[in-house]
């Protein structure tokens, strides 16, 4: 049943946040869910979809947990928790308004600062992207079993130091806030450019950190979280011109700029500018009014090239990474010529980021448009052996072609 | 994805346990493959004779030799193995986790390698 698939995608992290708060269990939930799924592929073919199938799925999970707890068939270490869930026979149904956090909370507990930032990106990839262990490790270009245990380990971490399942009380957001904005950054980047797969764009996970962002500025509005929730906002805006009609990459100056949405363009420009009056101004903030710049463009070449330079230079203040320089460099090519540049990109592609496609990418477009051809080819070359992604390789492959003599 | 968890174990693992206990442990081994069966997870499993039991074979330029196993000399032994369908290398290290022998012994998780398709 395809229903049943897309509501795997759609429903498994959600539904999975929710049973681990209920079980206060992270492996007995996963277990759950699968056996949730699986009575749902049984059956719903005989009696229809359920009008709320992730309440339907929680509460099937919980059912057949409760069920394997009493039942005892498998080993395990009975947390007070779920003594007290098997005591209760008819313990109240999951509320609705605690699964909309659920998310969250699961975001919280992976992003606690007992845990290593590597364990925190993987283990939250994995749990609320629902990305395999394979492609994390894809993703990360490490090796499955390192990734695995690095995942066995913080749950371990989790059940050991009883790191509640749960947001925590403001003073203790400082602490935890800059890993949780960068998870949903890192969500929506996955859903926006999955690094793994057919698809360029996974819509539901774009929504879904869109979603917990707004949560998130509701339950503790902070100028950087405003400042991610109009980046996420601004970047959604395109969502539909990125792609063509065969799911090839469609460039920024190529997208039919009447198809953006207006109205997310509005609200994410009018939150990114309200963040930006209150300092200190974060990266967020910053990559939001760069995006603001783009959109205000009626066509590509209208594009505010001098403004967009001058937050990229406050950007690099903001965050030093090479990354955000390779961004900066290619304002700059577009600002002051492919000349100007490819005097920047290239140390960064021969140096920290020569394991990066798109430095290589970056450079090879600017080579391309000096004319400078045999070089151009080698970079592409460089780009597309650091690429995995179908669609990404097609565009290398096509601009690859395209080269001639 | 197909996993397959090898069960190691030490010669004479069983050896201080009463009849009961044995017994108790092959039940809980035989539920467990019931349980991943029942949960879809279940592609084969089956338990081995003693590593005494075994013969090597190996055809050198066409001849067939054979010794008495078991193939390595050394206190762990291959008891026996499980073969499971998981979504992903976490969920197979769950399952083998849940594996009563995990107990006595150790299980080595192995992803199953997919030759590559001749005609791709």
């Amino acid at each position: 049943m395809r229903e049943i698939e897309a509501i795997y995608r759609t429903e498994r992290g959600r539904v999975l946040a929710s049973l681990i708060r209920l079980l206060g269990d992270f492996e007995l939930a996963e277990e759950a869910v699968h056996e949730a799924f699986l009575a749902a592929s049984q059956q719903w073919p005989k009696t229809g979809i359920p009008a709320n199938a992730r309440a339907w799925l929680v509460s099937a999970g919980r059912f057949k947990a409760i069920d394997r707890v009493r039942k005892g068939a498998r080993f395990r270490r009975i947390t007070p928790e779920l003594s007290r869930l098997t005591d209760s026979e008819d313990n109240v149904q999951p509320e609705t308004e605690d699964i909309a956090d659920d998310t969250l909370r699961l975001i919280f507990t992976c992003c606690h600062p007992a845990l290593g930032a590597d364990a925190q990106i993987a283990m939250t990839l994995r749990e609320v992207c629902g990305l395999t262990t394979e492609e994390v490790a894809s993703a990360f270009l490490a090796k499955p079993a390192a990734v695995a245990q690095r995942i066995v380990r913080a749950k371990q971490k989790i059940r050991d130091e009883a790191i509640p399942y749960e947001v925590p009380p403001p003073s203790q957001w400082p602490a935890r806030l800059d890993s949780v904005l960068h998870t949903l950054y890192l969500i929506f980047n996955e859903g926006y450019a999955a690094s793994h797969g057919e698809a360029l764009i996974r819509r539901e996970l774009c929504d879904e950190a869109i979603r917990l962002a707004r949560l998130l500025q509701q339950l503790h509005p902070t100028p950087d979280g405003e400042g991610l929730l109009a980046l996420l906002l601004l970047h959604q805006s395109r969502a539909a011109t990125r792609a063509g009609p065969h799911g090839e990459i469609v460039l920024l100056e190529a997208q039919d700029r009447r198809q953006w949405d207006r109205a997310l363009i509005a609200e994410g420009t009018a939150l990114a500018e309200h963040a930006f009056a209150q300092p200190p101004v974060g990266a967020y903030t910053i990559e939001a009014l760069i995006a603001a710049t783009h959109a205000a463009a009626a066509d590509a070449s209208a594009t505010d090239w001098r403004r967009i330079v001058s937050l990229y230079d406050l950007l690099v203040i903001a965050d030093a990474s090479p990354v955000i320089a390779l961004n900066r460099a290619v304002a700059i090519a577009m600002r002051d010529g492919p000349e100007a540049g490819l005097a920047l990109i290239t140390p960064l592609a021969e140096g920290s980021l020569k394991a990066y496609r798109f430095s290589h990418a970056a450079r090879a477009d600017l080579l391309r448009r000096l004319g400078r051809n045999d070089e151009a080819r080698d970079a592409y070359r460089s780009a597309l052996a650091l690429t995995q992604q179908k669609a990404e390789r097609a565009f290398l492959e096509k601009r690859l072609g395209d080269l001639k003599d | 994805m197909r996993y397959i968890c090898l069960v190691h174990m030490q010669a004479g693992v069983f050896d201080g346990l009463t009849p009961e206990a044995r017994a108790e442990v092959d039940r809980r081994s035989l539920a467990y493959d019931r349980q991943l069966q029942t949960d879809g997870h279940y592609v084969h499993a089956d338990a081995l004779e003693g590593g005494d039991s075994a013969v090597l074979v190996q055809v050198r330029e066409g001849r067939v030799f054979t010794t008495d196993g078991p193939y390595m000399e050394s206190k762990e032994q291959l008891g026996g193995f499980i073969l499971i369908e998981a979504r992903d290398m976490n969920e197979a290290l769950r399952l083998a986790a849940g594996i009563p022998m995990a107990e006595f012994g150790t299980i080595e998780v192995r992803p199953i390698y997919k030759f590559p398709d001749p005609d791709a």
